[in-house]
């Protein structure tokens, strides 16, 4: 892989709990994201997998500068997006593109797609009013959409041609990576097909690099070159996306990937299911050391210690103390 | 004699836009103890169908135009409301997806829990308390004696679906209907409640109907599915028939776009256009516009549900002249 494109160092989002009416005291913190260190390298799918409230999608509004940092770096192409001025990130943010889960939230209703399109192309200087025309119609195609949609409202969509509209959006500025938050977990399985297909073609074509969010294993491990799995705030298993999703390593990893029910009738009622107890706990209040320990089966004393840090094994990245002892 | 037969089931909204059909001549039969899954994509009918059975249809705008839903031996669409009553939320009870807007916030659990014994007149309170208690245990809440005192808010998400159940199967019903419960959990938190779902079945031995969009889940649990298109049954089979040997061009293009049955990476198959407009009417065959298989007259000829082997039927004109 060549040199990466996109740098976490570190990367730590906090929000405090306050608590009063006149003077609000903070009471507590949530640990969001708690030390995500990892890289994306050019033309690179990194798929981001966890349950809901592990974090996922604090890390991809962290990523864009939507959300502060509480601490780390996040460096795009070598520059620290967090020491940037507002011109700066303006321009740096052009590389930097986000599709959001439900089209059907993220599009503006009294937008049409011209309106919508053309919008990222104006403020940012690419063309003007007279050239618009020419790069929306542009844009359509290459999502799939005809251009003689162009002066339609959202509504006039199906939920699949609005994740292509926002696609279309995300694609405006020419990025070079786009981070994708569950862009196909609010669509059917066969507009979800075209959605996967759609994002494999651009980066194949574009030569994108996507950060792509899920919490469908199976979406994840089909689209992406690299898989990052997120417990409470941290990252628990990285590696190659077929090796971490076929033979997972960590406890946590392991289970998440036995919890998918195969559409296959005879796996289904032949394999050892690991069902984990409980639920995630909550990041206010995360357990001590490992946090994943009281949802275990393998942990022991030592476990509530510590938290492991990201080691070497089998060909990928796992934090986890008993490694190879169960 | 089968538990729940439904012939000819006809649901259509009349809205300002025209007759919506949503449910179109939906025709099955369940047997006590079956666990039947019914599987298909928005707007396909899947959930109407339940509804009908449960008289839960808003109307206006929706209504049941024919059929029957014959419920050991009662008709629940034509018998009288007061028989209806007696048998909905008692013998069929129901579980929905998404356990916050089911449950009544401003009550304590205790008290949605005992509604349905003393509504059926099953109970006295100080007993229906007891079973209430009881059926919090057997869906794995800890603490039972404490806890049927919370309010929902005060639930985890999986856990509000656990009070659901145990709302639910608080009466013994014969029949279960699950509508999407576990779509709006976590992975793990949806292994728990379809290992507590299939345990409860069997050892109460009810039968189950269980809607879902994903045939992953219709995989592990059910005995036989249905796949719904444009409101009507394209095919149905024994759970194991259906993935191994998919007839109808629907429900084969369905499997092939699954990422999981595919080899990683490749080009997944996609259905190309739209479900038809439900309100407009549909010319033969209502996948035809988009089937790969095609011909000029399946747009001509109404496929009717026609048996390819023992328990194995299917609605498509060419598979059953034997041309695919």
């Amino acid at each position: 892989m060549s040199e990466p494109i996109l740098e976490l160092r570190d990367v730590r989002t906090h929000f405090p709990i306050r608590q009063g009416f006149l003077f609000k005291r903070q009471v507590g913190t949530v640990k969001a994201v708690d030390g995500v260190t990892l890289s994306l390298a050019r033309g690179e799918v990194l798929g981001l997998v966890g349950e809901s409230g592990c974090g996922k999608s604090t890390l991809a509004r962290t990523i864009l500068q939507l959300l502060p940092t509480t601490g780390g770096s996040v460096l795009l192409s070598g520059r620290n997006l967090g020491e940037c001025g507002a011109g700066e990130l303006k321009q740096l943010r052009r590389d930097l593109q986000m599709v959001f889960q439900d089209p059907y939230a993220s599009l503006n209703p009294r937008m049409t797609v011209f309106a919508t399109l053309a919008e990222p192309l104006l403020t940012h200087g690419v063309c003007d009013r007279g050239e618009a025309t020419r790069h929306v119609a542009e844009l359509m195609e290459r999502v799939g959409l005809a251009p003689r949609f162009m002066q339609k409202y959202p509504h006039e969509f199906s939920g699949g041609q609005r994740q292509r509209i926002a696609i279309a959006r995300a694609l405006a500025l020419r990025p070079r990576i786009i981070i994708a938050d569950e862009p196909v977990s609010a669509l059917d399985v066969s507009i979800q097909a075209q959605i996967l297909n759609l994002l494999a073609k651009l980066v194949r074509d574009m030569g994108l690099s996507l950060v792509f969010i899920a919490h469908d294993l199976s979406v994840v491990k089909h689209i992406s070159d690299r898989v990052a799995v997120m417990y409470l705030g941290r990252i628990v298993e990285i590696g190659d996306a077929r090796s971490v999703i076929d033979t997972p390593q960590h406890p946590y990893t392991r289970a998440l990937v036995s919890a998918i029910p195969r559409p296959d009738p005879e796996v289904e009622r032949t394999r050892q299911r690991i069902v984990l107890p409980g639920d995630p706990p909550s990041p206010i209040n995360p357990p001590s050391g490992c946090t994943f320990h009281p949802r275990c089966p393998y942990a022991v004393d030592s476990c509530k210690a510590a938290f492991p840090e990201l080691r070497a094994a089998a060909g990928r990245e796992v934090a986890c103390s008993r490694i190879g002892a169960f | 004699m089968s538990l729940l037969t439904v012939n000819d089931l006809r649901t259509y909204f009349h809205t300002r836009n025209g007759v919506y059909r949503a449910v179109d001549g939906v025709s099955f039969a369940l047997d006590r103890g079956e666990t039947l899954g019914i599987v298909g994509e928005s707007g396909s009918g899947k959930s109407v169908t339940c509804y009908s059975i449960m008289g839960l249809i808003p109307t206006p705008p929706g209504r049941i135009e024919s059929g029957a839903a014959i419920f050991d031996g009662t008709d629940l669409l034509g018998c009288r409301p007061a028989e209806a009553r007696a048998i909905r939320g008692k013998r069929i009870a129901m579980i929905f997806q998404d356990p916050m807007t089911s449950l009544n916030p401003y009550l304590r659990i205790s008290e949605q829990l005992i509604e349905p014994l003393l509504i059926h007149g099953l109970a006295d309170r100080k007993e229906a308390l007891r079973r209430a208690r009881e059926m919090l245990e057997a869906v794995g809440i800890n603490d039972a004696a404490k806890r049927i005192h919370y309010y929902p808010h005060e639930f985890s998400g999986g856990m509000r679906q656990r009070v659901m159940i145990a709302m639910a199967l608080i009466t013994r019903p014969e029949l279960l209907i699950a509508d999407e419960p576990t779509t709006a959990l976590d992975v793990t938190v949806q292994a728990q409640i379809l290992d507590l779902i299939r345990r409860l079945q069997r050892e109460y031995g009810m039968a189950v109907i269980f809607i879902t969009h994903d045939l992953g889940v219709v995989s592990g649990l059910c005995d036989r599915v249905q796949v719904m298109y444009a409101g009507r049954i394209v095919e149905t089979a024994s759970t194991r028939a259906l993935f191994r040997t998919p007839r109808h061009p629907y429900t084969r293009a369905l499997q092939q776009s699954i990422p999981s049955l595919q080899p990683k990476g490749s080009e997944l198959y996609t259905i190309p256009g739209m479900p038809p407009d439900l309100s407009k009417p549909i010319a033969g065959c209502a996948f035809a516009a988009r089937c790969a298989a095609a011909v000029p007259g399946c747009a001509q000829r109404d496929p009717a549900l026609a048996e390819v082997s023992s328990g194995h039927a299917q609605a498509c004109l060419r598979v059953a002249a034997g041309e695919l």
